[in-house]
Order: C-alpha cells, then sequence, then structure tokens
C-alpha cells in the first residue's frame, strides 16, 4: 500500500516539476524577453532583423516545444552547419573544432545546465554554491525556530485560556503579522543603526559568506525565523489544546499525576504531530523569506541569486533556480504526507 | 525656527512619567511570567466550610503590570489629546502635531465605537466583536488605517505635503525639521522628516494608505469570488473535477511567490499581454458567481430571475467591460466612448498577480469546508427535495461555511497587504515614486544604518494594519466559535 501511496505521489510530483518548469520556460522565453537577450549579447542598437538574425542563429528561432525537450535533454540540441554541411555552432557544441565528438542531447537530463548570462559561469556550479550558502542560514533558522516556536506553543497550550496563553498567542500573532521587510528593517534599525547608537550587530551579512559569526548573522537568522515562528507555535498551541482536553489526560490528573509530568510523558509526544507537517509546509513560505532577508542583508545566497537572475533574464539560471525551488518544495510535501503517516497511527492510506 | 521636539509643552512633565511606566510594565510583565511558574498557594479553608485564598506574588506583579499599563494608555491618550488642543505647532511637539492632523480619524474611529458599542447587540457577529478585547483592538487598528485611506484619497485631508513634490534643503531632514523656504499657507514643518529624496515621509506615509486600502480588500474579494466558485464542484462533485482543480492549485502554490511576481510583473511580460489575459479570465469570475448564485435561486419563476439577472449583470458587464479593456494593451475591444476609465499603470497587473496568488489558497480551504459540511443531514434532505446542485452549493453549504470564511478573510487582506508590500520592496509593477509602503521601505532601506526614519514609519504602518487584521481575525474566530 505504502509502496503505491510513494509511486503515485512522486508521480504527481514528476508531473508538477514538468508543468512548473515548463510555464517558467515559456515565459522567461517570450519574444520581448528574447529580444532583450539578442540585444544584452550582440548590442543594444540592433535592428528588428539584426535580433532575428541573431535568435536565428543561436537557435531561439525553434517552437517553443522543441526548444523545451532541448533544454530538458529529451530532444536533440540545434545544430548551424556552415555551406560545406560542418557543424559550426549548436547547443551541444563549445567550439567547431569538437563539433564532432559533441553529444546530440545536452539538457538538464544529461547535467547540462547551461550557462548564466550575467554571472558567465555554470548554472550548476552557481546552484550549487548558493545553495549551500542559504542551506547554512536555513540551518541556523531551524536551530533558532523549531525549538522556540515549539517551546512557546506548548507552554501557551498547555493551560487553554490562560494569561499565560493569551500574552505567548498574542505574541505569535504579532510575529505572523511582520513580514520579512517590515522585522529586518526594524531590527536593523534599532540594533545595527548610528541613530539608534546600539550597534550590537551588522546590518549586513556580506562578510557571514565566508566566516558567519553571533555578530554578522543573528539578525538575518532571527528576521526569517521570526515570521516562520508564530504560524508553528500557533498550531503547536492548538493541537496541544486539544490533547489537553483527551480523555486519558483526565485520566493522569485523576490518577494524581503532577502537571508538569502530565505535559512531558503525556501530552507532548501526542502534541507533536501536527506541528511536523507544519513545520515542512513551511519551507516554501522560508524559500520566500530567504530572498526578502538575503536581498536586504545583501547575502549573496540562492534567494538573492534569483532576484539577480529574474531580474536581467537570465534564462538558464532562472530556470535551473526554479527547478531546484519547486523541488525542494514539492520533496518537502512528500516528506511531510509521509511523515504523517508514520507519525499518526489513525490514519491508514487506503 | 528650530526643529520640533518630539513631545512639544507636555514633554518634560509626561515623558518621565511614560518611561517610568513602561519599564514598570516591562518587569512586572517579565516578573508574572516568572511568578507564574511557581507552585500557587493553595487555599485554606474556613471553619464555616468556605475558602480564603490569599494573593500571591504572582497575583500582585500582575496587578502592578495592569496598573502600568493603564498608565502608558493614560499618558498617550493625553498626548494625543494635547496634540488636539494645543494651539501652537510648537507647543504640540511632532506626536501632538501627527495627532491633530488625524483629527479627522479621531473623529470617525470615536463615532464608530460609541455606535457599534451602543447597538452591538443588533449587530450580529459584527456586534459580538465588541465583546473581545483584542478583536476590539484589532478593529480599532484597521479602521484607523481604513478612515486614514479614505480621507487623504477621497477629500484630501491629513496630509501636510505633496507625496510626490520634493523641497529642496529637506534631504533626509530628521523628524521635526521646520521647511525650507515655506511660504504662507506651507505646513511650516516635515513631520517625520524628510526621505532621501527630500519628500516628506509624514505625507507618503498617509497616501500609502490609500494605495493598501484600495487595492488589498478588493484583491481579496476577488480572490474569494476565484476560490469559492472553484472550491465549491470540487469539493462537492468530487472524482476528476477535483482532482484536476487541486493538480491546478498545487501547482500554483507550489511556485516560490516571488518568482511568480517577477515573471508576471516585469514590463516584457506586461507588453506580451499575458497579465491582461489573466485579468479577463479572473475578472470573469465574480460575473459566473453571480450569475449562477441568482440563477440557483429564481429559475423556478423566470420572469423575476430575469429581472434581477439583468439589474445585476448589465452594469456588471459594463464594469467588467470597461475595467479589462484597455487601448494601451493588447486586449482592447471596447469602444472608447462606452470605457468608463483605464486603471493607471502597474496597478492592473499587480491586482492580478495578486488575486492569482491567493485564490488557490481559498481554492483549498473552500474545498475542505464543502467536503466537511456535504455529509450533513441538511445537505441530505436538500437532496432528496430535489434541489439542484448548484442550488445545494451556493444556498446550502456556502452559508454555513460563512464563519470559517469571514476569519480567512481578514487573514487574508493582511497577508494580500504583506504581498503588496513585498512587490513594492522588489520594485515590481508600481510606478517608482509611488508612496506604497514597500516601495517606501524599499528606498529608505539604502540609508538605513544612517537615517532611519525614512524606512521604519512606513514599516511600521504595514505593520500596525496587518497586526490589526490578525487580531481582528483572532477575536472574530472567538466569538464565532463560543455559539
Amino acid at each position: 500500500m505504502m509502496l503505491i501511496f510513494l509511486l503515485r505521489r512522486t508521480g504527481t510530483m514528476l508531473l508538477t516539476a514538468l508543468c512548473l518548469s515548463f510555464i517558467v520556460f515559456f515565459l522567461t522565453n517570450l519574444e520581448p524577453n528574447l529580444e532583450k537577450v539578442a540585444k544584452y549579447e550582440g548590442n543594444s542598437r540592433m535592428t528588428d532583423e539584426q535580433v532575428e538574425g541573431w535568435l536565428r542563429n543561436n537557435g531561439f528561432n525553434q517552437p517553443i516545444l522543441i526548444r523545451y525537450g532541448e533544454w530538458l535533454g529529451v530532444w536533440p540540441g540545434w545544430t548551424r552547419e556552415d555551406d560545406n554541411g560542418r557543424v559550426v555552432a549548436g547547443r551541444c557544441v563549445e567550439s567547431p573544432a569538437t563539433a564532432d565528438e559533441a553529444a546530440s542531447y545536452c539538457g538538464i537530463l544529461q547535467g547540462e545546465w547551461g550557462v548564466s548570462r550575467v554571472f558567465r559561469e555554470d548554472v550548476s556550479s552557481i546552484v550549487a554554491t548558493r545553495l549551500a550558502l542559504t542551506g547554512k542560514m536555513m540551518f541556523w533558522v531551524m536551530v533558532l525556530m523549531v525549538p522556540s516556536a515549539l517551546i512557546v506553543g506548548v507552554l501557551a497550550g498547555m493551560r487553554e485560556g490562560s494569561r499565560l496563553d493569551r500574552s505567548l498567542s498574542t505574541f505569535s500573532i504579532a510575529t505572523t503579522a511582520t513580514p520579512e521587510y517590515v522585522s529586518g528593517v526594524i531590527l536593523i534599525a534599532v540594533f545595527a543603526s548610528s541613530a539608534f547608537g546600539l550597534k550590537w550587530f551588522k546590518g549586513t551579512a556580506t562578510s557571514a559568506m565566508d566566516g558567519a559569526n553571533f555578530e554578522n548573522f543573528f539578525l538575518p537568522v532571527l528576521t526569517i525565523a521570526l515570521y516562520g515562528m508564530g504560524y508553528i507555535a500557533r498550531m503547536t498551541r492548538a493541537s496541544m489544546a486539544e490533547v489537553m482536553t483527551a480523555q486519558y489526560i483526565r485520566t493522569a490528573r485523576l490518577k494524581g499525576v503532577s502537571f508538569p509530568n502530565i505535559v512531558m510523558k503525556h501530552a507532548l509526544r501526542n502534541a507533536l504531530i501536527a506541528p511536523f507537517t507544519v513545520i515542512m509546509l513551511q519551507f516554501p513560505w522560508l524559500l520566500n523569506g530567504v530572498v526578502i532577508v538575503e536581498t536586504l542583508f545583501n547575502y549573496k545566497g540562492f534567494g538573492w541569486s534569483l532576484v539577480q537572475a529574474a531580474g536581467n533574464n537570465d534564462i538558464d539560471l532562472l530556470l535551473g533556480i526554479s527547478v531546484v525551488s519547486v523541488i525542494v518544495v514539492l520533496v518537502t510535501q512528500l516528506i511531510s504526507d509521509i511523515g504523517y503517516v508514520y507519525l499518526n497511527p489513525r490514519i491508514r492510506i487506503s | 525656527m528650530d526643529t520640533l521636539t518630539w513631545t512639544g509643552i507636555l514633554g518634560p512633565v509626561l515623558n518621565p512619567i511614560l518611561f517610568a511606566a513602561i519599564v514598570v510594565a516591562a518587569i512586572g510583565f517579565v516578573a508574572t511570567l516568572i511568578l507564574g511558574f511557581l507552585p500557587q498557594p493553595m487555599p485554606s479553608v474556613n471553619p464555616d466550610g468556605t475558602l480564603t485564598a490569599k494573593r500571591s506574588p504572582a497575583d500582585w506583579a500582575r496587578l502592578v503590570m495592569t496598573g502600568a499599563v493603564l498608565a502608558v494608555i493614560a499618558v498617550c491618550l493625553i498626548f494625543i489629546l494635547g496634540g488636539i488642543f494645543i494651539p501652537s505647532i510648537e507647543a504640540k511637539g511632532i506626536v501632538g502635531a501627527v495627532s491633530a492632523r488625524l483629527l479627522p480619524v479621531w473623529i470617525a474611529l470615536v463615532a464608530t465605537f460609541a455606535l457599534s458599542i451602543t447597538f452591538k447587540r443588533r449587530l450580529g457577529l459584527y456586534g459580538k466583536l465588541f465583546d473581545n478585547p483584542i478583536g476590539m483592538v484589532g478593529f480599532g487598528l484597521v479602521m484607523f488605517w481604513v478612515y486614514t485611506a479614505l480621507a487623504v484619497g477621497l477629500f484630501d485631508l491629513i496630509i501636510t505635503h505633496d507625496p510626490l513634490q520634493a523641497v529642496s534643503g529637506m534631504k533626509n531632514k530628521l523628524p521635526g525639521t521646520p521647511l525650507q523656504g515655506a511660504e504662507d499657507g506651507d505646513y511650516p514643518y516635515y513631520l517625520l522628516g524628510g526621505d532621501n529624496l527630500a519628500r516628506d515621509v509624514f505625507s507618503r506615509m498617509i497616501s500609502g494608505s490609500f494605495v493598501v486600502v484600495r487595492i488589498a480588500p478588493l484583491a481579496t474579494l476577488f480572490a474569494f469570488m476565484v476560490g469559492i466558485t472553484l472550491g465549491l464542484p470540487a469539493g462537492y462533485v468530487g472524482g476528476r473535477l477535483d482532482t484536476f482543480l487541486s493538480f491546478l492549485a498545487n501547482l500554483i502554490l507550489a511556485f516560490p511567490v516571488i518568482l511568480l511576481f517577477y515573471l508576471l510583473v516585469t514590463p516584457e511580460i506586461v507588453q506580451t499581454g499575458i497579465p491582461s489575459y489573466l485579468a479577463v479570465a479572473l475578472f470573469l469570475f465574480p460575473i459566473l458567481f453571480l450569475t449562477v448564485l441568482i440563477n440557483s435561486r429564481y429559475f423556478t419563476e423566470p420572469r423575476k430571475r430575469n429581472i434581477i439577472l439583468a439589474v445585476v449583470l448589465i452594469p456588471l458587464i459594463w464594469l467588467y467591460c470597461s475595467l479589462v479593456s484597455d487601448p494601451r494593451t493588447p486586449v482592447s475591444f471596447f469602444p472608447v466612448d462606452l470605457d468608463l476609465f483605464d486603471i493607471p499603470g502597474g496597478i492592473l497587473v499587480v491586482f492580478v498577480s495578486v488575486v492569482f496568488v491567493n485564490a488557490p489558497t481559498v481554492f483549498r480551504i473552500v474545498r475542505g469546508l464543502v467536503m466537511d459540511i456535504k455529509t450533513r443531514d441538511y445537505v441530505a434532505a436538500a437532496q432528496t427535495r430535489g434541489e439542484g446542485p448548484w442550488y445545494i452549493m451556493l444556498w446550502e453549504i456556502l452559508p454555513n461555511a460563512r464563519g470559517p470564511l469571514i476569519v480567512d478573510f481578514c487573514l487574508r487582506i493582511g497577508y494580500t497587504t504583506i504581498l503588496l508590500g513585498t512587490l513594492g520592496f522588489f520594485g515590481l509593477g508600481l510606478p517608482p515614486d509611488s508612496p506604497d509602503w514597500g516601495t517606501t521601505i524599499n528606498a529608505g532601506r539604502k540609508l538605513l544604518s544612517i537615517y532611519p526614519h525614512a524606512a521604519i514609519v512606513p514599516a511600521l504602518s504595514l505593520l500596525s494594519l496587518v497586526l490589526g487584521l490578525n487580531l481582528m481575525a483572532d477575536g472574530l474566530r472567538e466569538e464565532s466559535l463560543k455559539d
């Protein structure tokens, strides 16, 4: 049963990834965008005929589905031949000399992600380095966000309606109401500007790319963690409050188990099922936060490259980035589904 | 002229009280939290069988905190009232002068609260909001911005200067700086300072509220129309239709929002007309929704139905055509003489992309609610009566799903506000000199470490509006769960 479920989910996932990458491909390869690319590569004062010629010479004149197939690696890459019938250029051809050995397929399935037009570098290497930088940030975000959100949620949910619950709930509402670009601006102004004079932290995280320390890395991490925290805390609170009304908790209380013991030993494990899925589903949101915070703090990671690629219509890089981010989102959804089934014995796949 | 002080003549007296009260409140808050974990003293039993409980340290800490918070609120009220009644701007100080400029908003707020609290028993769910302190605070914050936006957008009140006009010599000036070269009739100060292009931060913040209040609720409403029209059949009919629609919704949800914005809102894409075609499709949904709504109810009385449909649809379709058709975009089919209005610049694009991003989430919520409600007895009763599926969906299921939908509507307006800010923050869609909060934060963040006021003011405004919407939603949720 589990296997069939997994297969179906993976199938849907692949279909989603295909559709999404095609949408991105389609939108980045629209007429005006290609014209911009031609003028960027050639010169900015090209006439319409020159633009058309450039596009034809570089394989952009084929139908969009074929070009999508080329990019994916399921359709042979385009080639251009000179008058003698020798291949002089092509999608998979790096220089005319090696044209004969060039493979006929070269798309992402073959590991050829293309070259970024802005950074003049292989997309795969850009994505790898940037993803590593963002991964470092996400690790610390998780370290900060998950435990504090769970503590806040459990404390608020263990006595529903108490004053502690009210103040912690208001706190979580306040953090979910503060988008990253607002909390980031306020945190920088208070803790890193000369106007308030505190200057405890640095207002940029550029130096954190090589050596992250508390001073240059805490503010960006805190900014992302705050926004996600409130949501997880509220989910934890709701699930904790529900567990605390369960029959077996009442039995434990009547048996005379002390309150801390009830919370730690009886309630906590069951209350943490729902937050697990929520934490997993937070990834797409966190991705958003990462883009904003990396732009705000000038931390040149994955989100920063997304902005650069999108702003300059760097087609290959943008496609690479969107494929990676879509896969991240879909995989976390899958993990959350599987985890939910494993953690919750009441759910059976049928 | 000197730079204004923050609190004017009231300052020397009230500032020490304010700071003392804030410090006491903070200490009291921490003490309450810590002492709350200690075991509470057990009440002692009296000979006559009653119980006596002594105040624990935690109770005392809470009392002190409550007192201090009340003192802070009282001082703030005095500042607001003082600003209105003290005559000269110098004596008012910055806080007082801002409060005086906001006078129309205060009046409207007081009137709203007085009327609502008086008649709260007759006002249904809205009236119940006034039984809930958190909901009331949220409602107050929301209405503050709504009235501010209406006052500045419709009557041009409150703002002190033109939000787009730069005044030489006022670049990056601190709050309360006198206007250089002020003539008679000019407001003599930049109350909250100047930004990096020498424009008045206060006026920009106030005009920015109109951008948000104009777009956010309407965009959310459209997203709800789309989500409801698609979510109802998906949940009720299920099967292939559900699989297909859910797949589409998940497709959009798996997209990083910012990437989607970059793909939809850039000038090159706008040039191809894709957002305009999306607008054609998305704006069709409210018309569809209303047609089906009316038809499913009155199809047994064709005459009555035709009249109602005509009255509702003709103006709507006219509005739809003038909205969608714009001679500057590829979608321009409607004769210019009949075209009522064109939406300026990027606003339509922004609107469409915000609706597009929000609709799938609404779809999922509605679908879940419908799948829950369709097992109820009254639905089975309607099916037995032989009602059509659309009647059951729109007139039996939808009204019973209204509670969670209203709460989510409030939350989603907040989320839309955040999305609008995100768009502005990345400089997408709206013109670069637009006074909306996201754009202003983006412009102000470059000098954040030296002149934070230009970015902090719109940031706090956005925060307070979204916080208000969230608190209001929380209050509504609590009150609607009570019955």
